[in-house]
């Protein structure tokens, strides 16, 4: 068995907002503020394997974006650890550290924030090649050309603002961006959710045509099941910083065991359903500075039981390609 | 597989964009949609035209000792002068042609207030974008240092450097500086937190740009449109601190006058009906003042980031 | 009894320093009393902006330059400010999007609503946050006297729609016209406010207008569908004709774009090109250039048809039955 392209351990990114000084002066004298603690990720695991697309799918609060960031390196993890090719990332310096660095690259959701609105399409693209040694300055019109060409975006257009582009060419732009060091592993963090249906279809052919040409290995991150259960080979399913159920697609969309997963799939909506009637679940997402005690879903499952809430269930195989986290597994699967 | 994605890139080719416009033409565009922007910046312009070209087009050198004429002294608007040239605008009580020293004091103070106004800028842009970059107690500090900056009257802040260091031209430059750069400081580090925030700026560090280049490369640029706005108000505030300074007796010499010494010197006329002396100077100050704040008003209008630039998003 | 809505021929142009932007460009549907209807389309398909100009919220440099908007009989173009004001959060209401259009951050959310009603009835403030208590209840809200004490921005986003949509329903309107209300919520919390709205709309005999981009939800909620493509509807009719049966390339190509479990792994149905600018439309047919049973007739407008109750404008509709 091959190493994985990626793999992270017991990964937990936490966010701690400190008192200042006057804050402290406050709580010294009594007053009822503290240190908060966001547990943005729990304690999560997952291999990606080369050519995989690897679904992260979550609701807000999830951690999901948080752990994407974590991947590419955006983040430290406060525990755990990121393994690239089997090295340990934060071991890594020098020439090694720069190669893992452009190796992994993401993609932003927000087409218009994820774009230097004063540079122009040529050197957001061309930036990062030439600081990198990738590209001369000379060369740099042609390189650009290329990359253009591959993501769909006419090359003449290269001297133009990103505020002159349609949201789809903005995220061709991004895209093209990351290409541009030629990566080995892409992060796509909710990269096509602000775009129109149409042109979101034609961004996911743009990934998987990519996938193909460059042989890239994708983590897709997506509140969307129906786009993740289209692209994804395997899908990791999270709640509240930690994963709940993961496994090859078509085991978690036909055979879902978790009560979470088994709700947001009868809850999205699909065009073959008319006329129906809603179920849903009862509550709301809980807030990531006070997560429920065990299991995070248990004040709203309603299947819950009393050692729901006293002990956080462990993720366990239920089937071959398929573990989830629940008390009651034997019973779903 | 290839040949797939070459179909495809031939037949769906992103050709066109929606906006054809550069941002420096929208900017134009709308900056002269504003008919009182427009009409300030004329004249803002011709008055910084009239004081570049004052030596020729003046009768009179008022700096120079050897042709101001004490008998010309106290004349009104209108009044012919002992060397033959008509004084439009009167003389003051030295005898210098109020026309003359209008001009010549609009150079002073037009240079005094930019120079000082660029170089604040300098200092409180480079301040501020360390303090938002460097985060921590790195910025707390040098916020602390600014806030209490602030707290400062300008006005007071100048006159206690003067009481120091003594009089000169280098040494109101300096006044100024240190009374504005805390302005320059503040905006800056606003914008810079804000947008050191945004996406943009962590794909730069995931495509492993340095820091130093982001903060100048990517998070500087997108500072500039409030550091103009600033901009602009602090040199027509820079012009009227000058002219109180130097109104107070503290600030350029009567040898060679800014608008605020010839203020000062004709104060005392004011009783005996010789309004010219000082109010001349005063318009001359006055429209100078408002007309970079007019300027200054819409350009902050133009230079607001909108949020459905680029798009039309009418659904 | 009429309608209790029909509008014909709406155009909503603006006037911009680039050119006229024909956001609504001849629009024509009617809304029976208790209907759902779905309004759907991406940018630029003047969904919105026909949203706005039924409740009459369309500022310059916006204009209704033509058409009618008939509420229950009554001509709401060129009515009085007065009269859409007193209808406006009355017999017609809107929800949109974002909750903070509706919601006022400084004001508590019972005062809010006490507001919402007492300017259109005659009501005591005792009965009125009664009243008001009592639909944040049926909006789902859990412990609703004390979030009526609430602020907005201590509740939660899914929340804050649910406020809005109650101050929506306080006067029972006959009409809701709900821009996107889901579209920036979660899953979890989009099941329960689309089941609240549906529920309330059946309860009270409302009619409801979903303005949205996402076919799926509308295939869940509606009636009848209108689809908009650059300020035109391009097909119209009951939701099972139009979902299973598609007439316009544009709705084909919409259905076709969306991932299902049908072709897992297959390259996407992809309508070429990009949404329209609504500020240089091509001539003739809006959609020709991005459509592949263009022919040279596509150069002409096509006007509205009817056929077996479906209205569709296409000069080359993918109906078997129908040769045009």
């Amino acid at each position: 068995m091959s190493t994985p392209l990626l793999e992270i351990r017991n990964v937990s990114k936490r966010f701690v907002k400190k008192l200042d000084v006057a804050g402290k002066i406050a709580a010294r004298l009594g007053a009822d503020i503290s240190e908060e603690t966001v547990h943005a990720v729990d304690n999560v695991s997952m291999t990606i394997n080369k050519g995989e697309v690897v679904g992260l799918v979550g609701e807000s609060g999830c951690g999901k974006s948080t752990l994407g960031r974590v991947v590419a390196g955006i983040h430290n993890p406060t525990d755990g650890q990121v393994f690239f090719e089997g090295q340990d990332i934060s071991a890594l310096e020098g020439v090694r550290k720069r190669e893992v660095t452009l190796a992994v690259q993401m993609i932003f959701q927000d087409p218009f924030a994820s774009l230097n609105q004063r540079m122009r399409v040529e050197d957001i693209i061309g930036e990062a090649p030439v600081y990198h040694g990738l590209t001369t300055r000379s060369e740099k019109s042609d390189y650009v050309d290329e990359i253009m060409e591959k993501v769909g975006l006419d090359p003449s257009l290269k001297k133009r603002y990103p505020h002159q582009f349609s949201g789809g060419q903005r995220q061709r732009i991004g895209i093209a961006r990351a290409l541009a060091v030629k990566p080995r592993f892409l992060v796509c963090d909710e990269a096509i959710a602000a775009l129109d249906v149409s042109i979101q279809a034609q961004v996911i052919n743009l990934f998987m045509d990519l996938r193909e040409e460059f042989d890239l290995t994708y983590l897709f991150i997506s509140h969307d099941l129906s786009v993740v259960e289209h692209i994804a080979d395997r899908v990791l399913i999270m709640y509240l910083g930690r994963v709940v159920e993961s496994g090859i697609t078509e085991e978690i969309f036909d055979r879902p065991v978790h009560p979470y997963t088994s709700a947001l799939l009868a809850e999205a909506p699909r065009l073959d359903q008319r006329k129906r009637e809603f179920a849903p679940i009862k509550g709301e997402i809980p807030s990531p500075l006070e997560p429920p005690s065990g299991c995070h879903f248990h004040p709203r499952c309603p299947h819950a039981i009393g050692d729901c809430s006293r002990q956080a269930p462990a993720l366990e195989a239920v089937r071959q390609n398929h573990i989830a986290a629940c008390h009651l597994r034997e019973r779903f699967s | 597989m290839t040949e797939v994605v070459q179909q495809n890139s031939e037949s769906e080719r992103q050709v066109q964009t929606i906006d054809s416009e550069t941002p420096f033409q929208r900017f134009i565009s709308e900056f002269f949609d504003s008919k009182t922007a427009s009409v300030a910046l004329f004249i803002l312009l011709s008055i910084i035209i009239l004081a570049v070209f004052a030596p020729w087009i003046t009768p009179q050198d008022p700096y120079d000792l050897a042709q101001v004429d004490v008998l010309d002294g106290r004349q009104p608007p209108g009044a012919e002068a002992f060397s033959g040239y008509t004084m439009w605008l009167g003389s003051d009580g030295a005898g210098r042609d109020l026309y003359s020293g209008i001009l010549y004091g609009l150079r002073i103070s037009l240079s005094v207030g930019v120079m000082s106004g660029f170089i604040a800028l300098l200092i409180g842009m480079a301040v501020g974008l360390l303090a938002a970059y460097a985060g921590g107690r790195v910025e707390n500090v040098i916020m602390r240092v600014v806030d209490l900056q602030l707290s400062f009257p300008a006005a007071l802040v100048a006159l206690m450097l003067i009481a120091i260091l003594g009089k000169g031209v280098d040494k109101i430059i300096l006044a100024l500086v240190v009374a504005q750069w805390a302005y320059y400081a503040r905006t800056v580090r606003a914008s810079a937190l804000v947008e050191r925030n945004k996406e943009y700026v962590e794909a730069a560090a995931c495509l492993g740009i340095s820091h130093a280049r982001i903060i100048f490369r990517h998070i500087m640029p997108n500072c500039l449109a409030p550091l103009i706005v600033v901009g602009t108000v602090q040199t027509a505030h820079a012009i009227s601190l000058e002219a109180t300074l130097s109104f107070l007796g503290v600030g350029m010499p009567q040898t060679s006058p800014s608008l605020g010494v010839l203020i000062a010197n004709g104060f005392e006329y004011m009783l005996s009906g010789r309004y010219w002396i000082s109010v001349f100077p005063g318009i001359a100050l006055l429209v100078t003042v408002v007309s970079i704040n007019l300027v200054g008003d819409h350009l902050r209008d133009v230079l607001n980031p909108r949020i459905s630039a680029g798009g039309g998003k009418a659904k | 009894m009429p309608n209790t809505l029909e509008v014909s021929g709406l155009k909503t142009h603006f006037l911009m320093r680039a050119g006229v932007a024909k956001a609504v460009d001849g629009v024509d549907f009617s809304i029976a009393k208790g209907e759902v209807m779905g309004l759907v389309g991406e940018s630029g398909s003047g969904k919105s902006i026909t949203g706005f100009s039924i409740i009459g919220l369309i500022d310059p440099p916006g204009r209704i330059v033509e058409g009618s908007i008939k509420f229950q009989g009554e001509e709401l173009v060129g009515a009085p400010e007065e009269r859409l004001r007193n209808l406006r959060g009355n017999r017609i209401a809107m929800i949109f999007q974002d909750p903070m259009m509706t919601l006022n951050p400084v004001l508590r959310v019972d005062t809010q609503m006490i507001e919402a009603l007492k300017a259109h009835q005659d009501i005591g403030k005792k009965e009125a946050w009664t009243k008001a208590r009592d639909t944040l209840g049926m909006v789902g809200i859990p412990a609703p006297d004390e979030r009526m004490r609430a602020y907005p921005h201590q509740l939660s986003g899914g929340m804050r729609q649910r406020v809005a949509i109650a101050i929506a329903f306080l006067n029972e309107p006959d009409l809701i016209i709900a821009d996107e209300p889901t579209t920036a919520l979660d899953v979890t919390i989009q099941g329960q406010i689309i089941h609240e709205a549906q529920d309330l709309c059946r309860r009270t005999g409302a009619s409801l207008i979903w303005i949205t981009h996402d076919l799926a939800v509308v295939a869940g909620i509606a009636d009848n569908i209108s689809v908009m493509y650059a300020g035109k509807i391009v097909e119209q009719g009951n939701i099972d004709d139009v979902i299973d049966r598609p007439a316009h390339p544009y709705t084909v190509g919409l259905l076709g774009s969306v991932p299902s479990a049908n072709n897992r792994g297959q390259r996407l149905y992809q309508i070429a090109g990009m949404t329209p600018n609504i500020l240089a439309l091509p001539k003739g047919c809006s959609f020709k250039e991005r459509c592949d049973r263009r022919t040279k007739t596509c150069e002409v407008s096509p006007e509205a048809v009817e056929r077996n109750h479906r209205i569709f404008r296409c000069h080359h509709p993918y109906f078997e039955e129908v040769k045009v």
